[in-house]
């Protein structure tokens, strides 16, 4: 990993000449190392010293984007092996693959679907990113054509499969502008195929042939001609073997070998008999240390799945899901249904909003903002007391919407009634269940 | 420069703990690596997979999806037990005992029991009997349980803080299994595997639910626990957390709103049918690769697909 203070500060000038805005050379180096200044702010450090820093300080798994526009897909830039080490950081592209002699009502359904498929949760857009366009032609004019079909049907990000480099020439003629993924660098056509990828700043695959000192050899090469958006296929098919070699190259990785140090992408489309058992590779490469992964095809039942897994896995353990505060109408609630009020944590949120909908009690459900704290730790921490809850029901402008003042604090906050009643003057405060499984109970009583 | 692989120095095991006696004892836990990865352990007995069977219909609270592949028999828990085993292939059964629920049909103790033993009779395979997390009405139901299924090495659960002194002796008196329970906390896992340990439950007779989350629905947080508890077991040296780990994720997957969706109330989510059945497949291949050893499972067909999936990972 990184350097510490006190080995960066072997590469400063030592003068302390106080110019880059901190008063010592140690402080700077500290502050270095912490990723808080930057190097350039020192005007005297020797440029070999530069390269060696800069070299030690980038991420163990180098970051790049594939894509441009709102489809553009992030990878890379992770820095643990399990993700409550810190966090996972850029979620794997779910690509669908498409071949340049597959049927049109084949192609155009997977790009319906793949429009389709835009999952709405806690404030984000949950879909897929890509489509991997493979050519079936071997010529260079069918290719591109059928590229540039493609791309007037679909804005999704691409990669390009193709293992001709003069073919892989003419598709990029109109595909640069989105800046794909090529696919891909081989032993066979390594100079013409990272030439390409350097002409036109893409980034491109290594595809090994199994064995990893392949992959190494392909990416050292590389990297002397000055490429480094690199992404990693070690040629592995066999699901097992490949998660094996995936997590060897995340630990390569984080040790800093830098041969090693890049995405990956991976082909359940050519490991599984079904879609099913795609799914479920799928669903293993996101956990385990995929980039980018390439389906055969895409339907809703088997990316909804995939998508919330990606969702948990790639959330920030340091900081939990929340949901909007506001108003949440369940089951078209009137004038006379009951409100609820709740915290913002995401789990909270789904999980009272889940039983109230099981309830068929239609209701009125208050989010109040508790900083993604549950009930009882914003209760605990005070951010969930009558006067907080007070002046969100307030502001909420729940009692334009009812005729009899009445809220239903959660059983874990029952202390704060008297508080709320208090604060909100005129309203009734009634405590519900401490557990949300007791509210269909609670509200079919009510 | 040549490929050097990194492997992991281990420092601990997960113990081997049998479930069951005799020509119908399964194996569970015994491994030596992080899940999966046999070029840097061994894996004597792969994941195994439970499948659940309610001790009440549960028509009531499913969706179709779930229900399909056993109706006419969920009102008949032991033949519903043993078309798991025979048609389905469950190496393990848990019954869920929901009738004893005081906030639902709360049936008396004496009936609960009396079913879990007519189902542990209908299978030949090990049963593991899981509670309703109610501290008295499991003491009631398991002390007797217990007692009449003596012969057939249970696994009880859930074993909680607050009922693990009479359920855990309960358990020492005729041999069970104790499966410890603690809500998504590697510490109080720890608490009570020491707990146990006090109460003379040997290591052998002792598993971890760390508690389940929903896909979409928390999963991150109980798979997070599982990677930790995994990682204190078996690389930094913590000998009290070395228990095989079960996961109850049939209830918590099939909870979620999307998993029963009809086609006409969700029409962007895709078949009904494929959808339920690969959120519970997807939740279970990321619980297998955060260390579980067994998984509670509902629906045969992705019963059959993580089959698959574990038979795939296991080979050499």
């Amino acid at each position: 990993m990184g350097m510490t203070g006190i080995q960066i500060l072997k590469f400063l000038p030592k003068t302390n000449c106080g110019e880059c805005g901190v008063p010592t050379c140690l402080a700077f180096a500290m502050q270095l190392a912490t990723g808080k200044a930057e190097l350039e702010k020192c005007p005297y450090v020797a440029e070999e010293s530069k390269a060696k820093l800069a070299a030690s300080a980038a991420p163990p798994v180098r970051p790049l984007t594939v894509g441009t526009g709102e489809y553009a897909v992030k990878v890379g830039g992770e820095t643990v092996s399990f993700r409550h080490e810190k966090t996972f950081v850029n979620p794997p592209g779910l690509a669908c693959l498409v071949s340049s002699d597959e049927a049109e009502a084949s192609i155009q359904g997977k790009i319906d679907r793949f429009k389709a498929c835009q999952f709405e949760r806690v404030g984000l857009n949950l879909r897929p990113e890509m489509f991997a366009l493979k050519d079936a032609s071997n010529d260079p004019a069918t290719y591109k054509a059928f590229v540039q079909k493609f791309m007037g049907l679909c804005d999704a990000s691409l990669i390009l499969i193709c293992p001709n480099p003069d073919v892989m020439a003419a598709a990029m003629e109109v595909a640069a502008e989105r800046k794909p993924l090529l696919y891909a660098v081989t032993l066979k056509n390594g100079p013409k195929m990272a030439k390409l990828a350097k002409d036109f700043g893409c980034p491109a695959v290594v595809r090994g042939d199994g064995n990893m000192d392949t992959v190494i050899k392909l990416t050292e090469n590389l990297g002397k001609m000055g490429l480094k958006d690199l992404v990693i296929d070690t040629g592995t098919r066999e699901p097992h073997r490949l998660y094996q070699e995936l997590t060897l190259i995340r630990r390569s990785a984080l040790a800093t070998f830098r041969p090693l140090g890049y995405p990956t992408i991976v082909f359940p489309c050519e490991m599984a008999s079904d879609l099913d058992n795609e799914t479920l590779l799928s669903a293993l490469y996101i956990a385990k240390y995929g980039s980018f992964i390439v389906m055969s095809d895409f339907q809703a039942h088997s990316l909804f799945p995939l998508l919330l897994s990606r969702l948990n896995i790639y959330t920030d353990p340091q900081r939990p899901m929340t949901a909007e505060q506001g108003i949440y109408p369940i089951g078209n609630p009137d004038e006379n249904s009951p409100v609820l009020v709740t915290s913002n944590f995401s789990l909270t949120y789904f999980i009272v909003s889940g039983e109230i909908e099981s309830s068929r009690v239609p209701a009125w459900l208050l989010v109040q903002d508790t900083e993604g704290l549950s009930v009882l730790t914003a209760w605990a921490a005070g951010k969930f007391n009558g006067e907080t809850v007070g002046t969100f029901v307030k502001k909420s402008g729940i009692a334009d919407k009812i005729s009899q003042k009445k809220v239903i604090i959660p059983g874990y906050a029952a202390a704060i009634s008297g508080e709320l009643e208090e604060e909100l003057g005129g309203w009734q405060v009634v405590v519900g269940p401490r557990e949300a499984s007791q509210i269909p109970k609670f509200l079919k009583t009510l | 420069m040549a490929f050097q692989p990194i492997k992991q120095k281990y420092t601990g095991a997960i113990k081997e703990v049998v479930l069951g006696k005799d020509d119908r004892a399964v194996k569970i836990g015994g491994r030596t690596a992080f899940p999966f990865l046999n070029f840097e352990g061994e894996f004597p007995n792969p994941p195994r997979i439970a499948m659940e069977v309610w001790d009440k219909d549960p028509s009531a609270d499913w969706s179709d999806v779930a229900k399909a592949p056993f109706q006419g028999i969920l009102s008949d828990p032991p033949a519903w037990a043993k078309k798991c085993v025979e048609e389905y292939g469950a190496e393990l059964i848990v019954v869920q005992t929901k009738s004893a629920d005081p906030n639902g049909d709360n049936a008396p103790a004496e009936q609960v029991a009396a079913m879990v033993k007519k189902i542990a009779d209908a299978v030949n395979v090990p049963v593991i009997v899981w509670g309703v997390a109610n501290h008295d009405k499991d003491t009631a139901v398991m002390r007797l349980v217990a007692e009449q299924c003596a012969d057939r090495k249970l696994a009880i659960a859930p074993v909680e803080e607050g009922d693990y002194k009479q359920i855990g002796a309960a358990c020492l008196g005729y041999n069970h299994t104790v499966v410890a329970s603690s809500p998504i906390d590697v510490n109080l896992a720890k608490q009570m595997n020491i707990l146990l340990g006090n109460l003379g439950v040997k290591e052998n007779n002792l598993v971890i639910d760390p508690t389940t989350g929903g896909l979409g629905y928390g999963l991150e947080y109980s798979y997070s626990v599982m990677e930790r508890l995994m990682q204190a077991s078996m690389t930094q040296g913590d000998d009290k957390l070395q228990s095989p780990v079960i996961s109850n994720m049939a209830n918590e997957i099939w909870k979620c709103k999307e998993a029963n969706l009809s086609a006409e109330e969700a029409p962007t989510l895709g078949d009904p049918e494929h959808r339920g059945i690969l959120m519970e497949a997807v939740a279970a291949v990321d619980y297998l690769m955060a260390g579980a050893d067994v998984l509670v499972m509902r629906h045969p067909q992705a019963v059959k697909l993580v089959r698959g999936f574990i038979g795939t990972m296991m080979s050499a």
